[in-house]
């Protein structure tokens, strides 16, 4: 028997296990069916844990000058080198994964939240607040994000937290845009007409009966914006428009120097970069694994 | 279908409008303008008689709803007025700049189209096989690599391996050469960026190519195709392709316009001076007219895209009639 008050909500353990098994055999089922997605996971991991621990892990302080071993080739006690100021590559590398996180977690969680609400509420109102709210996404989704990013810096001044306001803008829209779409579906469908009769409210209905059903899409989504929004974190900061020194940040690792001293120096250039594409990639290839394992019908048959 | 189209293009018009006010309001609330920047080099105080003249020759004392009505009616008429920064007509800035953004860009969608769309078919008739591991093994590297660093590395190897073979480095030219004037010159100058933006805009059609593939060989008329003996090919390139093809159009058309934003960066790495370049700059110097200008350039661009694209689906698939 159907629970109007409570619609049963797929999750993404439920699509992996297909029947109510543990979280464990959902887990090792995903594994062996998706041996990339594996892959992806154990990359998003290794990042976290860097991230996280990033304090224990560095050999070094990642902002202490060694004008000693200033550009040094990769060795025993500096693994992947040092940089022009004499800053241990392997250090800055860890705390970078600590800025990448903040930065990719906060956009893509406040991005998608702020788009799973626009994007849901304008798919159960409709009509004239549906019409409006989508204009305004066209603006902001055709505005470039470069000079949104710009004008925000100038603005607001430079620093993670403003990086992150520029990120999270553009995310918005285009969680909206996805959610909206599938919650168009819902909408249609009886039990919300039934939550509408019990007489229940707008916010009730919306949060209860409609977010919990696009879940689904609205997690992948997520997995991919933490990824996208580390690489515009990246770009940004290259440009010299996000995080500043002495801050370890992948994308500002890349600037300046990492041109400068390419041919006499290029592990300055190559290990950051690595860091981003391992990290985006890691990112990139769980959700997508993810997405094949909950939509069936892109299932192998 | 007449009806459709005709609200398709009047919704264009508050996507503008709107874009048109964004910009003119961030722009008017960075702290401080033009004739800031242009008298205050140096950090020290402003004249404010000096900054009063300089504000009325630019028009800047005027009431701020004229200020953003004649920017507006400027756009309507396609006249974007004088740069502020350097005094030249806006049209002028961009028309010197615009070749060589517009070359990379129309380069790297060709490198694009012509990874993708093979290698995602391929990818989704050999679903799970070793081919489509690699497939998009190759399209999520795209995707997770910044282009800034492809080209940094580029360089780097370019550098290195013309050393090793020539005894001297060379190096991609700065400045820029028609096509027509100087063919391999332009060419040398051009490929890399165009190869390093199309491999990222190439992985993101090859991923679109393979799912709508994946989709569209499930759908019952490629089963009915198959029952009556058509020949493989044939059900791929005449039935599955021409009908996968139509999220991949629209994805190709977004992208485009996404890609002018990107090459700022492009830009930067490889120092052309294109819009990109001209995108920053415009910004640091407070710019107006000219700010506006690309904004609403780059908007415009995006959003014929999309208008071009909708209207494609229903060329490219009779299915969708427009009610």
């Amino acid at each position: 028997m159907v629970d109007l008050a409570r619609p049963y909500t797929p999750t993404a353990a439920d699509a992996v296990a297909e029947s109510p098994r543990s979280w464990r055999a959902g887990i090792i089922g995903f594994c062996r069916r998706q041996p990339l997605g594996t892959v992806g996971l154990a990359l998003v991991l290794v990042m976290a844990v860097a991230g996280l621990s990033a304090e224990w892990i560095a050999p070094y302080s990642p902002t202490s000058n060694d004008f000693a071993v200033m550009t040094e080739p990769p060795s025993w006690a500096h693994i992947m080198g040092t940089d022009q100021f004499g800053r241990d590559l392997f250090s800055r590398i860890v705390f970078g994964a600590r800025t990448a996180l903040i930065v990719g977690f906060s956009c893509a969680i406040v991005g998608g939240v702020a788009g799973l609400v626009l994007g849901v509420a304008s798919a159960y109102f409709g009509g004239r607040i549906d019409l409006i709210l989508q204009r305004v996404m066209d603006v902001v989704m055709a505005f470039p994000l470069i000079i949104m990013a710009l004008a925000v810096i100038a603005i607001f001044g430079s620093g993670v937290y403003n990086v992150i306001v520029a990120i999270t803008i553009p995310l918005i829209p285009r969680c909206a845009r996805v959610v909206r779409s599938s919650a168009l579906a819902i909408r249609e469908v009886p039990y919300i007409d039934a939550a509408r009769a019990c007489g229940f409210g707008h916010a009730r209905i919306i949060l209860r009966h409609m977010v919990p059903n696009v879940l689904a899409p609205f997690l992948i989504m997520l997995t991919a914006f933490v990824g996208q929004a580390i690489l515009a974190e990246a770009s940004l900061s290259y440009l010299g428009l996000g995080v500043q020194e002495p801050t370890a940040a992948w994308g500002l690792m890349l600037q300046g120097g990492a041109e400068e001293y390419a041919s006499t120096a290029p592990w300055i250039a190559v290990f950051p970069g690595i860091a981003i594409t391992l990290t985006v990639f890691g990112f990139s290839l769980f959700g997508d694994a993810l997405r094949d394992a909950i939509d069936p019908k892109l299932r192998d048959r | 279908m007449y009806r459709y189209i005709v609200n398709r293009v009047l919704l264009v018009v508050p996507t503008l409008v709107g874009a048109a006010a964004l910009v003119f309001v961030l722009m008017r609330l960075i702290p401080g303008d033009i004739c800031m920047v242009r008298l205050g080099s140096g950090g020290t105080s402003v004249d404010p008689r000096a900054l009063a003249v300089c504000h009325a020759e630019l028009g800047l004392d005027r009431p701020l709803v004229l200020q953003f009505l004649d920017f507006a009616w400027g756009f309507f008429r396609l006249d974007f007025g004088i740069s502020m920064w350097s005094g030249k007509p806006v049209a002028e800035e961009i028309a010197a700049r615009l070749p060589i953004s517009l070359e990379i860009a129309v380069m790297a969608t060709v490198v694009a189209i012509l990874i993708a769309i093979p290698l995602g078919t391929i990818s989704a008739l050999w679903q799970n096989s070793w081919i489509d591991h690699v497939v998009r093994t190759v399209a999520i590297a795209g995707i997770a690599t910044p282009s800034f660093w492809l080209g940094i590395v580029s360089i780097m190897v370019v550098l290195d391996v013309s050393h090793a073979l020539f005894g001297a480095a060379w190096m991609p030219p700065i400045d820029y050469v028609p096509f027509w004037q100087d063919p391999l010159r332009n060419l040398s100058m051009v490929i890399l960026p165009a190869l390093t933006v199309g491999y990222r805009y190439s992985a993101v059609t090859m991923r679109m190519t393979r799912s709508a593939m994946l989709e569209v060989l499930r759908e019952d008329y490629i089963r009915t195709a198959r029952a009556k003996g058509l020949a493989e090919r044939l059900i791929i390139n005449r039935h599955a392709l021409k009908n996968a093809l139509l999220p991949v159009v629209t994805l190709i058309g977004i992208e485009f316009a996404f890609l002018i934003g990107g090459l700022v960066v492009t830009e930067q790495v490889f120092n052309l001076n294109g819009v990109g370049r001209l995108f920053v700059l415009a910004v640091q110097n407070q710019d107006y007219t000219l700010t506006q200008a690309l904004v609403m350039l780059t908007v415009a661009v995006f959003v014929f895209a999309n208008l071009v694209v909708d209207l494609l689906y229903g060329w490219l698939d009779p299915r969708i009639r427009y009610g």
